[in-house]
């Protein structure tokens, strides 16, 4: 992996009225690579996601994107930022009023001046990336599963081929089965396109089988970072705990003994 | 805001160029095949007389960018050439490039269904058909939803236990007591507009003292209930959609059944039953404010007393004039209750429904109101009081 650091935050704070949820927060995301983002309930995991696509504002600190602050570069800069990477929130987020189609072209038509048949060309081949029958396009998102949601907002996610790519617990309510087939395609899709993923997420398989490094949120800030095996035998009790616990032991056999970056079971 | 083309406005242009290599005849792309350039690369490809060959060679040696859509894009010349009977090798000095494009390939992408639309008037009468059948099935189920309430009520009857009191007290104080001031506001002044009209019109036949006939009579049969009613429809009605819709939204409805609650009798019979309560003793307040409003009038363009106003008053009311407007409220609060409660109950999924619903129940709840009214007028004129 090279060094080269796509995001950067620095002495980042973050408060809502006196619950203080970050401090001094630092932490580097490089190119190409798989970033786990662990951490308990209410430690801000979402929140420091929001706050790097610029959905929170902080307090404090400096976010570096792309080698530009974000607070600091003009709106129509920021516009051309934003175009570079894609989002895909808990609930997939998709908008109701719109087909699936219709979802996954809109930042196409917004974005770019593409004719139409070209449009319904490029949405069928990322529903199909994103692992969805074709049928699934004409659809409305009231009438589809949750896991076939998620992979139509991880679509809509696509559509401009970002480079990196945002993903707040993508496997969170999805069977074993799909949640598995969802690890397999954000490996995929990071080997074949290249992205850079941050990912929230509880799912100690999703760790085992897609992330080169996790940080752990806690106290405040990132408290500890690296590969599965280096944090094992980090000495934080919740570290411990996290990795140790009767839930990590299961996942652990079942990935063996993790190597780092590990993709295959 | 400008489409822009890409992030780099100085990025070379997407080209494909055709040679008869040693051979095979070689496609060469260059430039750059990104989503930003797509347009350029299908316009570009779509120009192309693709060669009949057998063997043919697709170049990207000379490309700078290239994005799934830009694979997509190789791909589907590939089978293009393919389908003409060529078999197609790929010159590419990026492994990774490669295998996109082979991601893309086992994927099979087809293109979404294009929109199909039919002619303007196929259209129209489609519509045509399908909101007559949408008033049919409406009305079906709106049917069978007031069955459902008058069984909620039985219910309550039989075992007052049922009844949702404190409910029922709340809605009472929302659609009632809170209205009582916007409603009070607008009969006073329609009562008094009614008032000084008819003064003006009455005066040319010397019969000033008349106006207060007209406004006693039009707003204790027809006025004071209808105004009150179309006020508390757009309302309470559109409130009780929105509140029933969204709870539908979130399956809280669904939440009720399954725990064993009867969402009609906890959320509609109380919204109908505080309606069909409240809306005669607004409709009293409504009568009152409107004769108020013609009163002043009558003294201060009239220069009539008070006591000869309430004299005229007195004499122009028959037996029934007041309980013809008190006996319509009734009715016209289940009605307004009903729909509300009923469009509430027919949201589905989406947020843009809730609203749908809620234009949907302020409409029809006063359409309804009103062809009430006209059937009301008829009745009565049929029974000559």
């Amino acid at each position: 992996m090279s060094g080269d650091v796509i995001i950067s935050i620095r002495g980042l704070k973050n408060q809502f009225g006196a619950q203080v949820v970050h401090e001094n927060l630092d932490l580097d995301v490089y190119r190409g690579e798989v970033l786990g983002v662990v951490g308990g309930s209410g430690t801000g995991k979402s929140v420091l996601l929001r706050t790097i696509v610029g959905l929170n504002h902080a307090r404090q600190g400096t976010i570096e994107v792309f080698g530009k602050v974000l607070d600091d570069i003009p709106v129509r800069e920021r516009r051309a930022i934003e175009k570079r990477w894609g989002v895909l929130f808990q609930d997939g987020a998709l908008f109701s009023s719109l087909t699936v189609t219709q979802n996954v072209q809109a930042p196409l038509r917004e974005h770019l001046d593409l004719p139409q048949r070209l449009m319904d060309e490029i949405a069928g081949l990322k529903i199909a990336l994103a692992g969805l029958p074709a049928s699934a396009g004409p659809k409305f998102p009231s009438e589809l599963s949750g896991g076939m949601r998620k992979r139509a907002a991880l679509a809509r996610a696509l559509a401009l081929d970002p480079e990196i790519l945002f993903l707040d617990e993508p496997t969170a309510g999805l069977d074993p089965i799909g949640a598995a087939a969802f690890d397999e395609l954000i490996s995929r899709l990071k080997q074949t396109l290249g992205l850079t993923v941050f990912l929230v997420t509880h799912d100690l398989d999703t760790l085992h089988a897609t992330c080169d490094r996790i940080a752990v949120l806690a106290e405040r800030k990132v408290l500890a970072i690296g590969t599965i095996s280096q944090l094992m035998t980090h000495r934080h009790p919740w570290i411990q705990e996290y990795f140790h616990g009767p839930r990590a032991r299961a996942a652990e056999a079942a990935w063996g003994e993790a190597p780092q970056g590990s993709k295959e079971p | 805001m400008t489409k822009t083309s890409g992030h780099d406005g100085d990025e070379p242009l997407p080209d494909v160029a055709l040679t008869q290599g040693a051979g095979a005849p070689v496609l060469a792309f260059s430039g750059t095949f990104t989503i930003y350039h797509a347009r350029e690369a299908d316009r570009v490809l779509n120009e192309l007389a693709l060669p009949r060959a057998k063997d043919a060679v697709i170049d990207l040696s000379a490309v700078t960018r290239l994005d799934t859509t830009g694979a997509y894009l190789a791909h589907r010349t590939e089978l293009k050439l393919a389908a003409q009977g060529a078999r197609v090798t790929y010159r590419c000095p990026d492994e990774d490039w490669l295998s996109l494009i082979r991601a893309i390939a086992s994927h099979d992408a087809k293109p979404t269904e294009p929109h199909h639309h039919p002619n303007a008037f196929v259209r129209m009468l489609e519509r045509l058909g399908t909101s007559v059948i949408g008033i049919y099935d409406g009305a079906r189920d709106a049917l069978g939803f007031t069955g459902q309430i008058f069984e909620a009520l039985g219910r309550a009857i039989i075992s007052p236990r049922r009844l949702r009191f404190t409910s029922l007290v709340h809605h009472m104080e929302q659609a009632g007591i809170d209205a009582i001031p916007i409603v009070f506001m607008m009969s006073f002044l329609v009562g008094s507009v009614t008032a000084y009209q008819g003064a003006e019109q009455l005066a040319r036949f010397g019969a000033e003292v008349f106006t207060v006939n007209l406004v006693a009579v039009s707003f204790l049969r027809e006025v004071g209930i209808l105004l009150t009613a179309i006020m508390v429809a757009g309302r309470s009605g559109s409130a009780f959609t929105a509140q029933i819709g969204s709870m539908k939204m979130r399956e809280e409805i669904d939440a009720m059944r399954v725990l064993g609650l009867d969402p009609i009798e906890v959320l509609v019979l109380p919204r109908v039953l505080a309606l069909v309560i409240m809306l005669p003793f607004l409709g009293f307040i409504a009568d009152l404010a409107g004769m108020l409003g013609g009163g002043i009038v009558a003294m201060l363009e009239l220069g009539m007393s008070p006591a000869a106003y309430l004299d005229q008053f007195r004499a122009s009311l028959g037996e029934w004039t007041f309980w013809i407007g008190i006996i319509k409220a009734p009715v016209f609060a289940f009605l307004i209750g009903l729909i509300g409660c009923y469009e509430g109950m027919r949201v589905s999924g989406s947020a843009e429904s809730v609203g749908r619903r809620t234009t949907q129940s302020v409409v029809e709840g006063i359409f309804v109101v009103i062809i009430a009214d006209a059937f009301f007028s008829v009745m009565f004129a049929e029974l000559g009081i």
